[in-house]
């Protein structure tokens, strides 16, 4: 995969674009434990990126670097062909990256598509004394975020649970009205740590097809972490291959599945 | 069979997002305003004494109902807790005494809206402690703000005009020609005033909590990792909520040496009564404004209650006023234990089963 420079094309025929995130020398420690160890690798416009590895790999260390809510020792994030600088989570939200949880953290107070609303608050531009008076234009930007929910919670099925408080619903509803969250930031790349953890096969399925639908209708960049082999040779365009921090390989689901390391890291080494 | 709201057809997402999308409960909210403004300044409440039901009942009911808002805005959407409410009703005192004496023909109405601005200011100051620490210990952080504003409150000469009696005392203001402050004013007149005031604040807190600002105070409370990774910035979402709550704990404050006691001392703004419009937030329903009503409404009317049982049976007044204390406390532990969103949720449960009466499956 060296002449990738330029973007290249997927085997189901979509083009995939420049470098949107870099990753360089990424390391992190926490005390003595070394989370992560000289990890590089990119993110393209508009591919599905996986990201894979046994138990404690440091996978969602990664993520956690990207959106900000780690700060690594050494190394750097690039983002938009910019050097990005130590800031906190909320800032790099701004820029455009959402993400779901391992565990799903959802604000169960509200109802499903207050949850949902939630993701459109950095777009929602009113001031407080429009705000309290809730006539005119704060009413009138309610209501477009609004309808742009309801697209949302259209195109992921959960019309029916619009109303119903987020505590209630089943695991793999919860799951799907994160997704429908951090959608509706209309991020530029979005991070989904295990999306398909504990869900049966038809839930696993129904949720594959959202991720591909996602990519496919919104142009949406989505990186992953998932330990469902096939449902990741499957989706991902990219594989990154984590294990004890260290990289072990980078490349198509193909390449990585014949990686002798890769293979030794799943299966063991016979001593 | 009453309440229903099938047929109630929303074609547009404004119609939706009412804040009283059912038909019954307008015509509920409706007939209550009817009663607040029309019945009850005619003929104060049934079988009460006029002069008592609004001084003894309804005013103070009003009052408190302000700061109960404003401390649910704190504690039931933001997951903030604060023990200085009391103290920050106070600020809002202090500050409108202050006003009315350097500007004496300022309307008062005005100034007692001005003074919640000092209360927001003390609040927000005192809620900087909020974004490092959370729970018990940010509790004993606003406990300092509570005795360290009182402790200003009996030092600080110049706050009730050096007043030998360290109190302050309402002077006679004039608002739209009418008299509303000091012991000439009418106390229908300080209802409507109160009423009037109190409709108004909880508008804006119902327009406040429903849009983009009370989400990001409820995406706070409920997770605020991921509040943080939407984008939604710890400092000035809980900057915010400190500040807007302790608003109405200060035009509250405001309104109860101005409207209700007509003087004060720093007896009335001490840390059991901190407690007690905790109790009444906790008992009427964290995080809903119709909660605050009813939570308020409880806790003040309970005691008068039980006084009037005892004269009944004739007990003696302070064993009555033990027992409502011990009956109140035995309520919140049993409201905390069994129904943790208060008297608001069994109002909802209860028109919930009323929406699908006769029929329930």
């Amino acid at each position: 995969m060296k002449d990738i420079a330029q973007g290249y094309m997927t085997e189901d025929g979509r083009q995939i674009g420049a470098v949107l995130m870099e990753l360089k020398n990424i390391t992190l420690k926490f005390g003595g434990v070394q989370a992560i160890t000289n990890a590089s690798f990119d993110i393209r416009e508009g591919e599905i990126r996986a990201i894979i590895g046994p138990n404690g790999a440091g996978k969602s260390s990664m993520l956690n670097v990207i959106n900000g809510f780690y700060h690594p020792q050494e190394g750097e994030v690039w983002f938009h062909g910019k050097k990005r600088p130590s800031m906190p989570p909320s800032e790099i939200a701004r820029q455009g990256i959402a993400r779901t949880f391992q565990n799903i953290a959802l604000f169960h107070g509200m109802t499903t598509v207050e949850n949902v609303m939630t993701g459109r608050q950095l777009m929602m531009k009113k001031n407080f004394f429009w705000q309290l008076l809730r006539v005119g234009p704060a009413l009138e930007e309610e209501t477009v975020h609004r309808r742009k929910c309801e697209e949302i919670i259209d195109f992921l099925e959960i019309q029916a649970i619009r109303k119903t408080p987020v505590g209630s619903l089943p695991y793999g509803l919860q799951k799907r009205v994160e997704l429908a969250r951090a959608l509706a930031m209309e991020p530029k790349l979005l991070l989904l740590d295990e999306p398909m953890a504990g869900m049966n096969v038809e839930e696993k399925e129904d949720m594959s097809r959202f991720i591909l639908d996602v990519n496919d209708q919104y142009g949406t960049t989505i990186a992953l972490i998932e330990h469902d082999m096939s449902v990741v040779m499957d989706l991902a365009d990219r594989v990154v291959v984590l294990d004890y921090g260290k990289m072990l390989a980078d490349g198509t689901p193909d390449e990585v599945q014949k990686n002798q390391a890769v293979i030794d890291a799943y299966l063991g080494v016979e001593n | 069979m009453f309440y229903r709201e099938s047929g109630q057809f929303k074609s547009s997402y404004k119609e939706d997002m009412q804040a009283f999308p059912i038909r019954e409960d307008k015509i509920g909210i409706a007939v209550w305003l009817l009663l607040a403004y029309l019945y009850v300044p005619f003929f104060g409440l049934p079988g009460l004494e006029y002069g008592f039901a609004l001084n003894a009942i309804m005013i103070p009911v009003l009052i408190f109902t302000i700061t109960t808002i404003g401390l649910n805005i704190l504690v039931g959407y933001t997951g903030q807790i604060s023990l200085g409410t009391a103290a920050f009703m106070g600020v809002g005192a202090y500050s409108c005494y202050k006003l009315t004496s350097y500007f004496p023909d300022v309307n008062i109405i005005i100034l007692i809206f001005s003074s919640g601005f000092f209360a927001a200011a003390v609040g927000a100051l005192f809620g900087l402690p909020s974004l490092r620490i959370k729970g018990f210990y940010l509790v004993v952080a606003t406990l300092a703000a509570q005795f360290f504003l009182e402790w200003c409150f009996i030092r600080i000469g110049w706050l009730y005009n050096f007043n030998p009696s360290g109190a302050i005392e309402v002077p006679q203001r004039e608002a739209f020609g009418f008299i509303v402050t000091g012991a000439a004013a009418e106390p229908v007149t300080r209802y409507l005033v109160v009423l009037t005031i109190l409709i108004f604040l909880t508008i804006i807190a119902g327009n406040l909590v429903r849009g983009r600002i009370g989400r990001s105070w409820m995406m706070i409370r409920d997770m605020d990792i991921a509040a943080e990774l939407i984008g939604v910035r710890p400092l000035t979402t809980k900057l915010s909520a400190f500040a807007v709550s302790s608003y109405y704990c200060g035009v509250s404050g405001a309104l109860m040496v101005f409207m209700w006691l007509g003087a004060a001392e720093v007896e009335s703004f001490d840390v059991n009564h901190s407690f007690l419009y905790l109790f009444m937030v906790i008992l009427g329903g964290l995080g809903s404004i119709t909660g605050s009503y009813m939570g308020a409404a409880f806790i003040w009317t309970f005691p008068l209650v039980l006084k009037e049982i005892g004269k009944v049976f004739e007990i003696n007044p302070t064993v009555m006023e033990n027992v409502s204390l011990v009956a109140i406390g035995v309520m919140i532990v049993f409201i905390l234990i069994k129904e943790p969103h208060g008297l608001a949720r069994l109002w909802q449960l209860g028109k919930q089963k009323l929406r699908i009466w006769p029929f329930p499956h």
